[in-house]
């Protein structure tokens, strides 16, 4: 039959013309709604008769569609993010991946996360309980103690347990260290973050680690340019107007570039800013009021 | 000429209504929308949300059970019975047999899921006495579910046509799960750098029959009210699609040589 | 003359065969033949000869690789043609969850009759094949006789002007057989045309006017009955039984063969009566006398070696 071979094709192009327009419409109409009926991943567990890491294979997929689709809603939630997270675990407690996804996303606070690191060390700490010979797990706790909860006491021993691993790497115990040592210093932070990004190979935590990281290196850039500042005043009695003053005056040199590639401005009272172009975004913590 | 899938269809109903098979169907699904009233009892305030989800996930799952179980069969069991020789000597055409079995496969799941939504209604009433207006949002997700009955059906009639009735129900099932993460593989299409990867990911998207355009049971749940638009969209997608499906099949089935 | 009420011009039906489905067997060879309104046409040969491939083609149930087919005017390939021709197929099945009154009844709609007059026809055929008091029951509980009366029943109950019946008395029993004859015989004389295939010389002698031979896909002849029942009988077939205390003439003890005390023996036909006689002195029963043909490969070899030698097959059977 011709016939098929002409409208066969006809119809599925017409179909596919639908669907965009039926993509828009269950957009709206889902909005909001966390599909998460069975929230027990125990039940779940139970109820898998046996395929416990297909479906969990099977929820870790649903962790990343839901993630990726509300990070670009504004004004999205992430209620359903700990439960999806608890329930792969649950069903898988060895994938890795899923702890640090947690560790990264849960502590993330709005727009980009639901902010609730507690959970997140609630879940590596399950995490650290089933895989006691992963010593990724304590990269990560301590990364929440250190980078979210501020607790840099806790965040070194998680280091410190995690070095004693003989399969850690080395700047596990450089880490423990350093956070004990200056916890709340910005390169502290930044360190922390390169040490994400180098160990994972998830595409979505590496993004989200490079912001950080580039925010941290904007953040030293500022604060660089801020102790000229300073020296400006000490010196001249009074706080530069401009980054080109100083130049001039030879407090700086080189680029004054933050890592986007935007020239950072003088703001008022001598405390340096981020170019309002730039696409980076300070942490709430490293905002340029912080400064002084 | 519609006149004659009509008497087949008629026929496809028959059958299935004396399938003693089914009936185990239906009671299993009843009995889910059962469960659903006690599981309602525990988790309290939200009674009416779980009944409505378990039950309303309960008729799409039986109901695609059931599609693919007999629809796997429809023209299989015709052709290795040879019940097909004394009934293709009549005058009628092929295409006409085959919306014929579609009909009433069709049929019998129209039934069948009018009745496991009334034993929901029946549930719903027992738990808290009354409707509300906002559960006309559950006949909207039962016409949903059907709709998407009707593509599987299709989908099964298809394979039918060809394979043996394991490799139809792989096919269809594989179909029909891809069709329900179909967004995932637009997600990865969105994710990935490769263009390649992307290309062949939203071209697959787009041939897929789309089954997550007919999830309304969440919205049901919530008793939220489903656009129009959405609801006339998704009728004309699954009128179209099911239509090439069944052209599909008729240009396989017209020039097979039976056994 | 008025146009045949079948027309095969050249039907072939090739099968892929192997692994690769790369080799082609031929199961039907250029088949043309032509079956004149009324007539009662039989079409023998032996199994895999290829008569159910043609009944298949005709149908419109597998399709030629080449080659035309015409009934009453009209092309297989058209659907209008299936309202003029009725079909019987070999060992059919039919919906095992109805009933043989719903199966006609179900079949009877294809065709357009009101409401009453389905019911009345369902009930006339199904009290002319015998079934009048197994109507209401499953086809599931059917004998393989009854199928095939159910069969017959449904290909014709439209009253088609050509029939075609494929091993019409296969699976039945010798009353049943009898039945079918009748039914055929019945329809000839409505003049109906008839086209039926057997492996069964014996009733294709009995009902067709005119038989084609067919093996290995091709033709081998054309003829009427009575050129093959021309044939030389090679002898007769005595089946007869004897009582314990009878005892047989040495001439006939020396030639007979038996199984406790049932007898057979061949004898040339010029002593037939002479041996029933002997038997009569020893006051055997006799059983059965049936005459002894050669095989039905004899027969064709033998049709196509004297239709050699006259001409091409397919002439002779043209009027």
């Amino acid at each position: 039959m011709w016939l098929a071979l002409v409208a066969v094709p006809v119809l599925l192009a017409v179909c596919a013309a639908l669907q965009v327009r039926i993509d828009a419409e269950t957009r709206l109409l889902n909005q909001g709604h966390e599909e998460l009926l069975l929230r027990s991943g125990w039940l779940l567990k139970k109820l898998s008769l046996g395929y416990e890491p297909l479906l969990a294979d099977v929820y870790w997929t649903r962790v990343v569609q839901y993630y990726g689709a509300r990070a670009r809603k504004p004004g999205a939630t992430f209620e359903s993010l700990w439960p999806l997270l608890d329930i792969t675990t649950t069903l898988d407690p060895r994938l890795m991946i899923a702890y640090r996804f947690g560790a990264v996303f849960l502590s993330e606070r709005p727009p980009v996360g639901p902010g609730r690191a507690d959970l997140a060390v609630d879940l590596v700490k399950r995490g650290i309980a089933e895989n006691p010979d992963e010593w990724r797990l304590y990269q990560d706790l301590g990364f929440l103690y250190s980078i979210h909860l501020k607790d840099y006491q806790k965040a070194a021993d998680a280091y410190l347990e995690g070095s004693k691993n003989p399969h850690a790497q080395i700047w596990m115990k450089v880490m423990a260290a350093r956070v004990a040592e200056s916890g709340n210093a910005l390169e502290t932070s930044r360190l922390i973050w390169i040490e994400v990004y180098a160990n994972t190979k998830d595409e979505l935590i590496r993004r989200r680690a490079m912001q950080h990281i580039q925010s941290l290196d904007a953040a030293l850039g500022l604060k660089h340019l801020n102790e000229s500042s300073e020296d400006y005043w000490r010196k001249f009695g009074r706080f530069p107007t401009s980054l080109q003053e100083l130049r001039d005056a030879g407090l700086v040199g080189g680029t004054l570039q933050d890592p986007a590639g935007y020239p950072y401005v003088m703001g008022a009272n001598g405390v340096p800013q981020l170019n309002p172009k730039s696409p980076i975004v300070l942490d709430p913590d490293q905002g340029p009021d912080k400064l002084r | 000429m519609s006149a004659i899938a009509g008497v087949v269809a008629i026929n496809t109903f028959r059958e299935a209504v004396r399938d003693r098979v089914l009936y185990n169907l239906i009671f299993f699904a009843l009995m889910m929308i059962g469960a659903a009233i006690l599981v309602g009892q525990i988790s309290i305030g939200i009674e009416r949300m779980v009944i409505i989800n378990l039950g309303l996930s309960a008729i799409s799952v039986f109901g695609i059970i059931m599609a693919i179980f007999i629809g796997v069969g429809l023209v299989y069991k015709e052709m290795e019975k040879r019940t097909l020789y004394s009934l293709l000597a009549k005058p009628i055409r092929r295409w006409e047999f085959l919306v014929g079995k579609f009909g009433g496969l069709l049929l019998t799941l129209v039934v069948n899921t009018a009745l496991m939504t009334l034993g929901l209604g029946a549930a719903l009433f027992c738990v808290s006495g009354r409707f509300e207006r906002t559960d006309l949002t559950i006949l909207v997700a039962v016409y949903f579910i059907l709709l998407e009955l009707a593509l599987v059906t299709a989908l099964a009639l298809l394979f039918s046509c060809f394979t043996s009735p394991m490799l139809s129900t792989l096919y269809t099932l594989g179909i029909y799960v891809a069709g329900v993460f179909a967004p995932g593989i637009l997600g990865v299409s969105q994710f990935t750098q490769n263009w390649a990867l992307r290309a062949i990911t939203r071209f697959v998207y787009y041939l897929l029959p789309n089954f997550h355009d007919f999830g309304a049971i969440a919205a049901a749940a919530h008793g939220d009210a489903v656009p129009l638009g959405l609801i006339w969209h998704n009728t004309l997608y699954a009128a179209l699609y099911v239509a090439l499906i069944l052209v599909a099949a008729s240009a396989v089935f017209s020039g097979r040589n039976l056994k | 003359m008025a146009n045949p009420a079948i027309e095969i011009e050249h039907l072939t039906k090739d099968y892929p065969v192997g692994f690769w489905r790369k080799k082609m067997r031929r199961s039907l060879d250029h088949l043309t033949l032509q079956v004149e309104e009324g007539e009662s046409f039989g079409f023998l040969g032996p199994n895999g000869a290829g008569k159910t491939t043609t009944m298949k083609l005709l149908m419109g149930l597998i399709f030629p690789t080449s080659g035309t087919a015409r009934v009453r005017g009209r092309s297989i390939n058209e659907v209008r043609m299936h309202r003029e021709i009725g079909y019987l197929p070999e060992q059919p099945y039919f919906y095992d969850y109805l009933t043989a009154r719903e199966l006609l009844g179900y079949f009877a709609r294809f065709f357009g009759y009101h409401a009453a007059e389905r019911s009345e026809r369902v009930t006339r055929f199904l009290a002319l094949v015998g079934l009048a008091a197994a109507a209401d029951v499953q086809l599931r509980k059917f004998s393989k006789g009854m199928l095939q009366r159910v069969g017959i029943a449904q290909a014709i109950l439209h009253d088609p002007q050509v029939v075609f019946l494929d091993e019409p008395m296969s699976g039945l029993d010798p009353v049943g057989r009898r039945e079918v004859r009748d039914i055929i015989l019945d329809l000839k004389r409505q003049g109906r045309t008839i086209f039926f295939s057997t492996h069964i010389l014996s009733d294709a002698e009995m009902l067709c006017d005119r038989v084609a031979v067919l093996v290995e896909g091709k033709l081998r002849g054309i003829g009427s009955p009575g050129e093959i029942v021309s044939m030389e009988v090679q002898g007769m077939e005595i089946l007869f039984e004897l009582g314990k205390e009878q005892a047989l003439p040495p001439n006939i003890a020396a030639r007979a063969k038996n199984i406790g005390n049932r007898y057979r023996i061949e004898v040339a036909e010029k002593e037939l009566y002479a041996v029933l006689e002997q038997l009569r002195g020893c006051a055997g029963r006799i059983l059965s006398v049936a005459p002894l043909r050669p095989s039905l490969e004899d027969y064709f070899f033998n049709l196509v070696g004297r239709q050699k030698s006259q001409v091409p097959p397919t002439e002779v059977g043209v009027r």
